[in-house]
């Protein structure tokens, strides 16, 4: 029977990346679509009724939510170039990082990102101190996951691009040379590798669309109180 | 050479619980320390230097944290008794979004339902009650979340239930009467030793709790 699999994802959506990264990387034949999130098709209601979201991988009409789901799933489908490790423990530690970019380093970003004056001044401190977990991390390592691109890396990979953007709109450096010397290294070659150095979505783009929304956050902030 | 298992806890924290049942179905031999969460020990520090938190498992001298990460490490070691997460991919991914959902949902919203007041409270009590019948709707007419047997979900949502009393004393109402289904699951999970063996008493768990309305000032 002929596999057939479709990946919902939004243009920008870093989460829906790591989707669309794992299948290529996997030389998987698929479908992808990019949904109007103001507008959200039949097939993602349906298929992700809990949390009407993207990303959502559909394969043989039977739908998985939730990216590191998602990842995990694939790689245990198809199981040519693995994104995990075999041994139990390099597993969990491999998890553990994935979960940590998503439950501390995205949100510490965000709040840098999205915060005004005094309070972005300590979300700032806050998101570097927890970079800092992941720069220890990395110590003799080219990848999270080792010699090769692993599940951290995938979920982890946003870092890659979506800092430069939201430095750019922030007019903030959160991620310096000098003091992050090996994520800026590991963010580098990471954008650069295969499959991903073609996938990125436009600059400009992200860029305008962050910052639109982050007006609302700076509009308040100007507010008198 | 024999395996040396350490498990870093607190008696109340339904994480630590969790892994408690799995190294229970398992029949894993291991060492239990208690931890003062007010006063955390410098292994606690060591082992868990990113979050600082319970649980932590330490298997020949290397930690594992996140209990979801716990759980899933325990199944993949010890494979040849009691499997906690299924065969088949698709009913894994499955597993993993409900766990991922109950960790989303379950712990801030049940949290609210004591620790805070008026509006505040009544919201948190409206949405606890839907996060438990989403999952009422998942677990439909099976008898566990994972199907006939009792399975990785099943094992992380648990937990939850020694603290019902506490959501439902501080928070005025009665999750027997919102969701019925839900308590007949839990009843089954209960006739489980390894589950009733792991979950402490649901009133010791409340005078916890009141405890801690008082450090956190609610009324």
């Amino acid at each position: 029977m002929a596999e057939e699999v479709k990946l919902l994802k939004t243009w920008s959506s870093p989460f829906g990346l790591r989707a669309f990264w794992i299948l290529k990387l996997k030389g998987v034949q698929f479908d992808f679509i990019d949904e109007d999130l103001s507008n959200k098709s039949p097939l993602l209601l349906q298929s992700n009724p809990v949390y009407k979201k993207v990303p959502v991988l559909i394969h043989n009409g039977k739908p998985i939510s939730e990216s590191l789901v998602i990842l995990e799933y694939v790689d245990e489908t198809w199981k040519q170039n693995p994104l995990l490790p075999e041994d139990p423990y390099e597993r969990a530690r491999a998890r553990f990082w994935a979960k940590f970019g998503d439950d501390k380093v995205l949100a510490s970003i965000w709040n840098a990102f999205i915060k005004q004056g005094k309070e972005q001044e300590e979300a700032i401190g806050l998101a570097i101190e927890t970079l800092k977990f992941l720069e220890e991390e990395l110590k003799g390592k080219r990848f999270f996951g080792g010699e090769k691109i692993g599940l951290p890396d995938l979920a982890l990979g946003w870092l890659a691009n979506l800092i430069g953007v939201f430095e750019e709109v922030i007019g903030v450096k959160l991620i310096e040379k000098e003091r992050f010397p090996l994520l800026s290294a590991w963010m580098q070659e990471f954008a650069e590798a295969p499959v991903i150095k073609e996938s990125w979505p436009p600059h400009e783009k992200l860029v305008t669309k962050f910052r639109a929304i982050r007006e609302p956050y700076v509009a308040a902030a100007a507010q008198p109180k | 050479m024999a395996d040396e298992v350490i498990l870093l806890d607190f008696w109340a924290s339904m994480f630590g619980i969790r892994v408690r049942i799995a190294l229970a179905e398992k029949g894993v031999k291991y060492e239990y320390k208690e931890q003062d969460l007010f006063n955390k020990s410098p292994l606690l520090l060591r082992m868990n230097p990113v979050h600082k938190k319970i649980p932590v498992l330490i298997h020949n001298g290397k930690s594992v944290c996140e209990s979801s990460i716990i759980v899933q490490y325990i199944d993949e070691v010890w494979k040849d008794k009691a499997p906690l997460l299924p065969y088949d991919p698709y009913q894994r991914a499955q597993a993993r979004f409900w766990v991922d959902f109950i960790d989303k949902k379950m712990y801030d919203t049940s949290r609210k339902t004591w620790a805070t007041k008026g509006e505040e409270q009544e919201a948190a009590k409206k949405e606890f009650i839907e996060v438990l019948k989403t999952l009422g709707g998942e677990l439909g007419d099976k008898p566990f979340f994972g199907g006939d047997n009792f399975g990785y979900v099943d094992l992380c949502l648990i937990p939850y239930y020694c603290w019902f009393y506490s959501y439902e004393t501080f928070g005025k109402f009665s999750v027997e009467a919102e969701c019925p289904k839900f308590i007949a699951w839990v009843t089954r999970c209960l006739q489980r030793e390894t589950v009733a063996k792991a979950l402490p008493d649901e009133k010791k768990v409340f005078e916890f709790v009141s405890v801690l309305r008082e450090k956190i000032r609610v009324e």
